[in-house]
Order: C-alpha cells, then structure tokens, then sequence
C-alpha cells in the first residue's frame, strides 16, 4: 500500500490530531504524540511492508472477547493488513500510545477520522489503553514488558516457516525497568531471532514523570549490547537517521533502534508541564485556551473550535 | 498394581515427533520433567527458554500466533505464580493453543512451599478460556498428551512423573469422569493421586459394610456438574472429596458449587489442605500429617454415615490396588 504523503507530513498530522483531540476531550496523551509522532510514522509510512487494511475504515464496535462461542472475533490486526508470509508484524508494545498510533492510522489512510471520535467511548472498539481488538493491534500489551517477547516468539515461528515477513516491535524505555524485557532480549539472542526489530521510543519519561527520578535505568544500548542485541542510536525526529537505523547489519541477532526524543518535539509549550507529561489534563478553562493558541501557533494550525463540543 | 516407569517421557516423544507444529519448551527442567530424551533425539522440536518464566510463556504466545502449539514443561507452580501476567495476556485471553505441562502437583515434592503447587486448579480454573485436565494414573499420564492437545485453547495439566501406578486400562477423555464404584451409601470423588487413596480405602469399606460412590475426575474444567449433583442425589448420606490441592477453590469448592446451585442438601466434608501451607517431605509423610490419605477418607466417611468401621491403619496397607478395568466403569461414562 502506497502513501502520497511525505514521512514528516504524516508526523505533522499526528501531533495535529492528537493535539486536536486532547483539546476537545479536555486531556490527553500529548507527549507521546511529540515523542513518537516521526517514529509511527516512519513505520507505517516507509520501514514496514503491510498489505491494504482488511477492516472497514470506520471500525465497528466492540464485539465481544475471544471465547469459544465468539467465532467471529478478529483482533484489530487487519488495520495494518493481512496476515501473510512476505508482509510484516507490527505490536504496539506501549499500549497507551494508541492514541497516537490512531492518528496515525488516520494520517496513512488506514482508518477513517471518524475513528478518533470513537476514542475511549463506551462500546466503542477504539479504546484508550489500545486492546487486542483495537484498531492495529493484534496482542494485549496494556501490561508493559510483555511485548518484545510476543514478538520473539512469533519472530521465531516465522523464521522456522520460512516466512520472508519481519516483525517489528514498537517500545517505549520505561519498559526496560521491567525484568522479562532482558528475558526478552536474552532469549532472542540465544535463539538468533534476527527477523525481529524493536524501535523504542526513549522519551525518559514515564508514568510517574523523568525516568531518573522513577528508577535510574542507566545505559540502555550497554545493556541491550550485553545482552545480546545489536543497537542503533539515533535523534528520533530525523527521519533519515531512522531510515539509516533501520539498514542495520543485525543478521543472527535481533536489532533494537533506540529513538532519542523530546517529549514535547513540536509543542514546546508544555515544557511547562514537564515533568509530569503522562497524561496532560487542564486545570482551568483559561489554561485550556492557553495551550489552545500556543501550541496551534507551534503546529503552525488554527486553534481547535471548542464551541461545538 | 502395574507401575509404569516415566509414561510422560515415552508418551509425549510418541506424539509430538508425530506433530511438527507441536514445540517442546523447557525452562531448565528438562530431565525434571522427562523430556530429556526428547531434547536429544528430536533437538528441532525441543526450544530452551532458559530459568525465564515471565517471556517463556509471552514467547509462547507469540508461537501459537505463529501457528505452532507449544507443550511447556517446568514444576506446575513455576507455570503461573511467577508469569500470572504473561499466563493471562499472552496465553489465556487470545486463546493460544499453548499446552502448560505442570510437574509435580500439590505435595507430590519435597520441595516445600515454592515448588508445591497447591491453589493451581483454584488459579486456572477462574481463568476464562482455559482448560484444566489432571491426570491420575499412567493411563491418564500416557492419553492427556494428544487429549490436551486437541483442545481448542490453553490448557493447563496435572502431570505425574518417575514411576506411576496403571490404575485404568482406557485413556482419558475430556470431559468423561470416571465411575469406579457405584454404591449408595456415599459419594467419593477424586481426582490425581488420591484416587489411588481412595481406591485403598474402599476396599476396606465396603468390607466394613459401606457401599460408596467413587468419581475419578480427570476434567476439572470444564467441570461437569450435572452429574456430580446426580451421583451425589443417588446416596444416602453425603459426599466426601479428597484433593491433592487447598480445599478452597479445587474440586471441593466445585462440588459444594454444584450441589448449591442445584438446590440439592447432601453433607459435604472436604479434605485437603486446609488454608495452610505444606512443608518439604515424603508424599506418604505430607498425606498422612495434612489428613489427605486414605485413612483421612475413612475417618470422613465416618464421620458422614455415623457408622463406625473400626478400620485401622494396618488395615488399609493390606488392601491390594487392583489394575481398575473397563468393566467396572459405566459405559456411558
């Protein structure tokens, strides 16, 4: 499937999206959209090779979990295309980023806007914390850490079939503070799963704000080079140092792209937030047209009609 | 009585070098849990995820999306205490066919408190989408392989291992308990190794003029309870379970689940542990000290029917365990 737009163009839409939403919805996850906004992009855009949406554009609501009188459950893996040998995987390690990464379905043309309007909405497919039956999803990975393992695993029965496919593995840093993230890497090491990638998102923020002032984590690529993973570094608002992470030599070994951003790249105004940049709430409808008219000044849009909602 | 040496290891290389999508896993415990030889022989199938259990079973996940169906193998209680997270998001909740091959059930170790896996059937059977077989004797050992694995779904297993008694001579089912005795007196049930107390114990009752109701169980879920609440309605006095497991949330809890929901008012004693951790020992000491052998049935069968059998522990050890053959089953069973 082919996108007219550029890779930055689509980064551009996303934050404009999510900041869009967040206004109207009086909060939300703004700095993942900063953070991560290239990288999705740079994914669904350019590094993964995905077939053509099987779902309707417009994705139904919920309809039930997996069970065995649910035949007709599908995950919502068929936003990223069909499952085939010579086409990729993609999980969303970091389930809170699923805002961003609807917006950036909407923006590559995969899910209608109407979509984003389903957001967090009771009933609604599109939830918050993004569930296997969300729109490109296709694993549960609301429990952090638990991703790059799904991943090897899969990885590792695509390599034995011969399938021609990669999978990747969308992260985020603060999963390196949990244990079974080095299980993941070690294991993946020791089998040569080297049909498997990861692009981590390294934000040094997470939930409770920096990540020093959480847990120190130290030095990421050390620790993935020691256990067994060949890294890259790179600024993760350069679309073409990812594009040349991404050409890696990493053959017998599975490649971890450490994506170094800003959590606030393109909406410096909640610099005044920072530390606490997990979820951005207002206080008071006076900050909420604040940020309205500074951060549409950055984007270079108009400010969000609140009017109508 | 037969003893079959290691049935897991024979039964399990028979099948899985019979099924390429089938992968044996391990976390280093591979001669621990028989597959030792299955590694050597058939080193293609055989994947070691090393002392990891947390990405053992998210890996595994990720392999049964991949279209294979993974046998793990470890200790029962290193398969969920540990990775409950992973067992739930990556396993239980996308139904993958991955098949948890749990060792060493209940006090069936010496191992003490982290090797015991006594609140398992509590855990797996609250999980939606699972399956929870275990197995009772070689037969069950031998037959729960291909049974488990043509579940559609996780499935969890009591395993026996080393030398294993042959108590039935048809393998199992799923979903087909086992009637060992037809009495009416009182209803027994029994799932695992103390099937094999109550068989002991039922000799000596029925010598003492008892008629009992003996159910071996293989299937804990799902859990058949209409026929649990029948067996249960065609006896005098009442129902005595015995389980290698707490007696909270195992099949005492399912029993006493069934005969409530059924509105049928029958005495219930249920023997097992009893909210308490056991402690490393001999499976006859932990049996015996923790009231979970075949003299804890009498003295409960006792205590139910009112009759006084005047049997001994002398007694029990001279009851010989006959092979259970097809003809004292019901055949609709």
């Amino acid at each position: 499937m082919r996108n007219t737009k550029t890779t930055e163009d689509i980064a551009h839409g996303i934050r404009a999206r999510v900041f869009e939403h967040s206004m109207r919805n009086n909060g939300g996850y703004l700095s993942q959209a900063c953070s991560a906004a290239e990288q999705l992009a740079f994914l669904y855009n350019e590094a993964l090779t995905l077939g053509a949406p099987t779902l309707p554009m417009i994705p139904p609501p919920f309809a039930g979990v997996p069970a065995a009188d649910n035949p007709d459950y599908v995950t919502g893996a068929g936003y990223n295309g069909p499952v085939a040998a010579d086409l990729d995987r993609l999980f969303i390690a970091p389930a809170h980023y699923a805002l961003v990464a609807y917006a950036c379905l909407i923006e590559v043309g995969r899910m209608a806007p109407e979509g984003l309007e389903m957001f967090n909405r009771d009933g609604s497919s599109v939830e918050m914390i993004g569930a296997e039956h969300s729109p490109g999803m296709e694993v549960h990975n609301g429990t952090l850490g638990i991703g790059f393992s799904t991943g090897a695993g899969l990885a590792w029965g695509r390599k034995r079939r011969g399938e021609s496919g990669q999978v990747c593995v969308f992260m985020s840093d603060g999963e390196v503070q949990e244990g079974q993230t080095w299980e993941a890497v070690q294991a993946a090491a020791h089998h040569g799963i080297d049909n498997l990638w990861a692009l981590m998102d390294v934000n040094r923020q997470q939930c409770d704000g920096a990540m020093d002032s959480v847990m120190t984590v130290g030095d990421i690529a050390g620790k993935l080079r020691n256990f067994g993973a060949v890294v890259a570094e790179v600024d993760a608002h350069d679309v073409t140092a990812l594009r040349e992470a991404k050409a890696t030599a990493h053959e017998g070994q599975p490649l971890v792209i450490l994506a170094h951003s800003s959590p606030t790249q393109g909406m410096g105004f909640l610099q005044r937030r920072f530390p606490r940049l997990h979820y951005v709430r207002f206080k008071t409808e006076a900050e909420r047209a604040e940020m309205n008219t500074a951060i549409a000044a950055e984007l270079g849009i108009q400010p969000i009609d609140l009017g109508v909602h | 009585m037969e003893m079959v040496n290691r049935p897991y290891a024979r039964a399990f290389e028979a099948y899985a070098s019979a099924n390429p999508e089938v992968l044996c896993l391990s976390a280093d415990l591979t001669s621990s849990c028989e597959i030792d030889g299955f590694r050597d022989r058939h080193p293609n199938q055989f994947l070691s995820l090393g002392m990891a259990e947390q990405n053992m079973l998210s890996f595994a996940g990720g392999l049964g999306l991949a279209g294979f169906r993974p046998f793990l193998h470890s200790f029962g209680v290193f398969l969920y205490r540990r990775p409950y997270d992973q067992l739930m998001a990556s396993i239980a909740y996308p139904r993958r066919k991955v098949r948890l091959m749990g060792f060493l059930p209940g006090i069936t170790t010496p191992g003490g408190m982290t090797h015991q896996a006594i609140e398992d059937i509590a855990v797996m059977r609250t999980i939606p989408n699972m399956t929870v077989l275990e197995a009772g004797d070689a037969t069950e050992v031998e037959s729960i392989v291909a049974e488990a694995d043509a579940v559609d779904g996780p499935v969890y297993c009591r395993i026996l291992r080393g030398a294993v008694p042959r108590l039935f001579d048809s393998p199992l089912k799923l979903g087909q308990m086992r009637v060992l005795a037809s009495g009416d007196d009182v209803l027994i049930v029994t799932a695992g190794i103390t099937t094999e107390e109550a068989i002991r114990a039922r000799g000596a009752l029925e010598r003492a003029g008892v008629s009992v109701r003996h159910l071996h169980l293989n299937t804990l879920k799902p859990f058949d309870a209409k026929q649990i609440v029948e067996h249960a309605a065609s006896v005098r006095h009442g129902v005595v379970t015995l389980e290698n497991h707490l007696i909270a949330g195992g099949i005492g809890s399912m029993v006493a689940e069934a005969l409530a929901e059924a509105g049928l008012a029958r005495r219930l004693v249920r023997l097992g542990l009893r909210d308490t951790y056991a402690h490393g020992g001999s499976r006859p000491y932990l049996m015996r000290y923790y009231g979970m052998d075949a003299l804890a049935l009498v003295r409960a069968v006792e205590q139910i029917t009112g009759v006084q059998t005047g049997i001994t522990e002398d007694a029990l050890d001279a009851v010989r365990i006959e092979a259970v053959h097809s003809a004292l089953k019901a055949e609709a069973l």
